[in-house]
């Protein structure tokens, strides 16, 4: 009977999930046949079962709504919004009773007999009569007779192929898979110490089965974020008749996934952002209508993958925020003077919604504004190491951005060293890594007692790792020694470290007990050599330096002044190394999809070319210079381009660098292979010609990877025959075909000729034409009107996104990033590959 | 699954207890700066030699850092310090007795590991009223040997460090 009874509240859980959205849609089209059906199925259900288990109060509630829901499936009755509250009532009370269930076994007690009666009420027509009519009638139940058979006979062919798994099984054998990790990674570090020893190869094979194992598990714990979103449209409707106003939720990116754990965590907070936008970011339908605006508002969640994260927005187009009430607040708390805000800029002033009991709702409404807000919010996505930003414009709307990491099982860190003792810093905090000190290193000055770093004209507050974990502290010895750059809520500031070692996959564990009150770190792991390290809280760091307050006065200004410069047309990252005789060479670190050391002892032969198992397929290697044999023995650096399936690697004789540099073309296609030459720290360098060595690797390079009816068109406008040669291979090779024009005119001259393509990649600055210019333009009208535009460029901070989006650009992608632009792509064209 | 006893329980709880209460007198020995002291068995789960052990930072004074035992991370609390004895001479070598406590590993060092006694707590002395109040707190009383006095320590309490 308990199984019994188990299963039922599963199932009935399931059920009533899908109810409400189910309902919602109904509401918007009443005529839609199959939706009702499923909702009567669905209620259906829950009362046949009930009956069987004796759940006599369930039973009634159920036989009430489902009279309602029959009527209106034989036409009999017309869907009203008033039937859909009614029944949306009864799935509340569905909730409310299983809620009981579950926690004590049985049916809780209450008296249902008002919605029972409300309900009968309405299936005998009392309630709006007068609103039956023909014409809502009859199309409703023709679609019935034609939908519903259609819809049932797939549901009954298919089974799904899932079955349902308990979460503590999956989060045992997560525990597992990192407790392999970790004991690969020792061995691999024993292997290494021993060259030639016969488990080398089967301990190869253990590894990479290890990593797939870790792959596979991973993604049993991944979900869909739509998930978390499925009570979100129900809340939003009953937040706009509460608060008497119109609002439209639309999500995207609902498919995106995370991480189980990660979700659990987020849903708190997402939930209070939605609100908060309904009922503090909106405007009434008079106030919209007085704006010039719609009536009805509008919330937008988008959720996207970045890097190793998931990047989720809520925005609404309401009034956005009041700088002058946050200053008033803002002084009134004495948070700061009037004098230090005059010197702030708007976004800054913004962030103070995010300081402790900060709400500037001037009343509090049982919907939000009771003090417990946006700092709330803030501290809880912290506290799974992401990030929290907004950009809000008045009479515009407000935009939440939230950044947290994909899954927080195992993660990657920097191993560091300060006074003797080694610390792993996550690599999700870790923004560059700066050398200073040394004979001509940049070098660390101080005001007083306070050490700052000159980085790229702005002041760096520094944060000595021996002074605020007490070790060691030796202020001559701090003469040398690394800066790794933190960005901690929008505040950026160096942790000095003696050492940098390399990074490692590391699962966190708690602290024991005794321990947590140490706010410094968030956990502990053992690294791959048997030894256990703490792992640094670059929170619990900046708060204890005083550094983590929100909106310090130059924290902003120095961080935007961070991000134009590490993403400016002036700046590129490049990866420098050697291979064969003369000059360094070097290539954009974006092109570049991995770097590997592999084993020389993969490397195998087939005919003439050179070739290694690389993640479950065969990888061409193909020397940067003639010069350059395979290593016997050791390992091999290897450049790897493309992904998964189609990956080739370049070998070289060793990754030398990555630095930031501007760069300047010179003696541009003097040899193959190579575009020109640039100078890196005073030395001539060549730059790879990435396309031409893909074609090396694989003939077929770019053709598409699976032959499928027509590849996508890609139109590129660009005007620089640099940029040209770095992104178009990057394109071709994930299968597109590329048109390329050198400015906005020549563009339009092939929408005129009538050219058609799937999407546009296109650059700000050009000549002629620019790109915001030709975003207008084709916005304005035409065959192109309705096609995705992605733009390219060099700096990409949220004000260029803001800017780019107003022109018509669907998306905005910082030059150079070849994941970034290849993901997007991929997501414009998604409607167009699902036909 | 054939026969089902018809009390189960009257008949197990005999000698079971009988098990449970000789193990709970079984004592392992330890000395720490020359003095005897004894923990119960039970609480223990395994005895090192010397350990690897990672010092952190800012922990209690007491916590020598944290090791690794078979994949699982052991905080170790040096008993030295705990009982404010003075701490080892460079050169001198720790043992870990690790116990368990609240589902946590912890590793008490000592200067030796000594044997395992069956002790009859009604020979248990009280602790003497002179004994130093550090060790008070930490001492469960006082068993009588031959030729030595052996401390029994409450391992609870030696743990409920920075709370």
């Amino acid at each position: 009977m308990d199984d019994l009874l188990a299963d039922f509240l599963t199932e009935t859980n399931e059920g009533l999930a899908s109810l409400d959205a189910a309902l919602l849609q109904l509401e918007r089209n009443p005529a839609n046949g199959s939706v009702l059906s499923e909702i009567f199925r669905i209620v259906h259900t829950i009362k046949g079962t009930c009956g069987f288990l004796g759940l006599p109060r369930l039973e009634g509630v159920a036989h009430a709504a489902e009279n309602v829901l029959g009527l209106w499936r034989e036409g009999t009755l017309p869907v009203t919004p008033a039937g859909i509250t009614l029944i949306l009532t009864a799935a509340d009370r569905f909730k409310l009773i299983v809620a009981g269930l579950e926690a004590t076994g049985s049916e809780p007690a209450g008296d249902d007999a008002p919605l029972k009666a409300a309900l009968d009420a309405a299936a005998s027509g009392e309630v709006a009569v007068e609103e039956i009519n023909a014409e809502a009638v009859i199309p409703a139940a023709e679609t019935i007779a034609a939908e519903g058979p259609a819809e049932a006979a797939p549901a009954a062919g298919n089974a799904p192929q899932t079955i349902r798994v308990a979460v503590d099984v999956l989060e045992d054998l997560m525990v597992l898979v990192s407790e392999l990790v970790l004991t690969r990674n020792q061995l691999m570090q024993l292997a290494r110490a021993e060259e030639n020893a016969a488990f080398s190869v089967p301990l190869q094979r253990l590894s990479q089965i290890t990593s797939d194992l870790q792959d596979g598990v991973m993604k049993t714990r991944m979900q869909p974020i739509g998930n978390a979103w499925s009570k979100l449209p129900r809340l939003v409707r009953d937040l706009s008749h509460d608060l008497g106003k119109r609002i439209e939720l639309e999500m995207r990116g609902a498919d995106t996934e995370l991480d189980r754990q990660v979700m659990e965590l987020i849903k708190d907070p997402l939930t209070h952002m939605v609100r908060n936008s309904a009922d503090h970011g909106l405007e009434t339908p008079e106030q919209r209508r007085a704006a010039g605006k719609k009536e009805t508002g509008r919330i937008l969640l988008n959720a996207f993958h970045e890097g190793g994260h998931i990047v989720l927005q809520i925005g609404d187009d309401g009034r956005g925020l009041n700088t002058d009430r946050i200053k008033a607040k803002c002084i009134a708390q004495g948070l700061a003077t009037e004098a230090e805000l005059a010197t702030m800029s708007e976004r800054d002033i913004h962030r103070f919604i995010f300081r402790a009991g900060f709400s500037t709702a001037a009343e509090v409404t049982s919907v939000s504004g009771r003090g417990v807000g946006m700092d709330v919010v803030k501290t809880n996505i912290e506290r799974i190491g992401g990030t929290v930003d907004l950009t809000s414009r008045e009479h515009r709307g407000t935009t939440f951005s939230i950044k947290i990491p994909l899954t927080l099982a195992i993660a990657a860190a920097l191993i560091v060293e300060a006074g003797g003792e080694r610390f792993a810093i996550p690599q999700a905090g870790v923004l560059e890594l700066v050398r200073v000190g040394g004979v001509d290193g940049p070098k660390v000055e101080r005001i007083k007692d306070s050490a700052v770093l000159r980085l790229r004209g702005q002041l760096l507050p520094l944060v000595s790792l021996r002074q605020v974990l007490r070790l060691d502290h030796d202020a001559g010895a701090e003469a040398e020694g690394f800066v790794v750059v933190t960005q901690v809520a929008g505040q950026l500031f160096g942790i000095v470290v003696d050492r940098v070692f390399d990074t490692e996959e590391i699962v966190v564990k708690p602290v024991a007990p005794i321990l947590r009150h140490i706010t410094m770190f968030s956990g502990n792991t053992i690294l791959g050599d048997g030894s256990v390290i703490m792992i640094l809280d670059p929170n619990g760091i900046a708060r204890a330096s005083g550094l983590g307050l929100e909106g310090g006065t130059e924290s902003g200004a120095l961080e935007e002044a961070a991000a134009t410069s590490r993403r400016s047309d002036r700046h590129t990252a490049l990866l420098l190394f050697r291979a064969g005789p003369g000059a360094p060479k070097a290539v954009p670190l974006g092109l570049v999809a991995r770097l590997e050391n592999l084993d020389a002892a993969r490397i195998e032969r087939t005919g003439e070319s050179l070739v290694v198992q690389y993640r479950g397929t065969l990888m061409p290697l193909i020397p940067l210079d003639h010069g350059i044999m395979p290593a016997e023995t050791g390992e091999q650096p290897v450049l790897v381009f493309g992904d998964g399936d189609r990956a080739m690697g370049l070998m070289v004789d060793e990754i030398l660098d990555v630095v930031d540099v501007p760069l300047e073309m010179d003696n541009a296609g003097l040899r193959p292979g190579f575009l020109g030459s640039c100078v890196v720290d005073g030395k001539v360098t060549d730059l790879l010609d990435t396309g031409y060595w893909l074609k090396q690797g694989q003939s077929d390079w770019f053709e598409p990877a699976v032959v499928s009816g027509a590849r996508p068109r890609v139109l590129v406008a660009e005007d620089s025959d640099f940029f040209r040669n770095l992104i178009v291979p990057a394109i071709m090779a994930a299968g597109y075909d590329v048109t390329t024009v050198g400015n906005g005119r020549d563009a339009l001259r092939l929408r005129e000729a009538g050219e058609r393509f799937d999407v546009i990649v296109s650059d700000i600055h050009m000549p002629e034409l620019d790109g915001m210019a030709l975003a207008r333009a084709v916005r304005e009208g035409g065959p192109w009107a309705e096609l995705p535009m992605i733009a390219l460029s060099g700096s990409a901070s949220p004000a260029d996104v803001e800017r780019g989006r107003e022109a018509g650009f669907s998306d905005y992608i910082a030059k150079f990033d070849r994941d970034a632009l290849l993901a997007s792509l991929q997501h414009c064209l998604q409607p167009m590959l699902a036909r | 699954m054939q026969t089902v006893p018809t009390n189960p329980s009257a008949e197990s709880r005999l000698p079971t207890g009988a098990i449970a209460s000789d193990a709970a007198s079984m004592m392992l020995t330890l000395t720490v700066a020359g003095q005897p002291c004894a923990v119960p068995v039970l609480a223990v789960r395994d005895v090192l030699g010397v350990q690897a052990i990672t010092r952190i930072p800012l922990a209690p004074r007491e916590v020598a850092g944290s090791l690794n035992l078979r994949g699982r991370i052991v905080t170790a609390v040096d008993l030295r310090g705990r009982l404010g004895l003075p701490s080892r001479a460079p050169g001198e070598v720790a043992m870990s007795v690790v116990v368990e406590v609240g589902g946590e590993l912890y590793s008490l060092l000592a200067d030796q590991v000594g044997e395992v006694l069956t002790l009859n707590p009604e020979e248990r002395a009280p602790n003497p009223p002179t004994l130093d109040a550090s060790w008070k707190e930490f001492s469960l009383g006082v068993h009588r040997r031959d030729d030595h006095l052996l401390v029994l320590l409450d391992v609870e309490q030696l743990l409920a460090l920075g709370v």
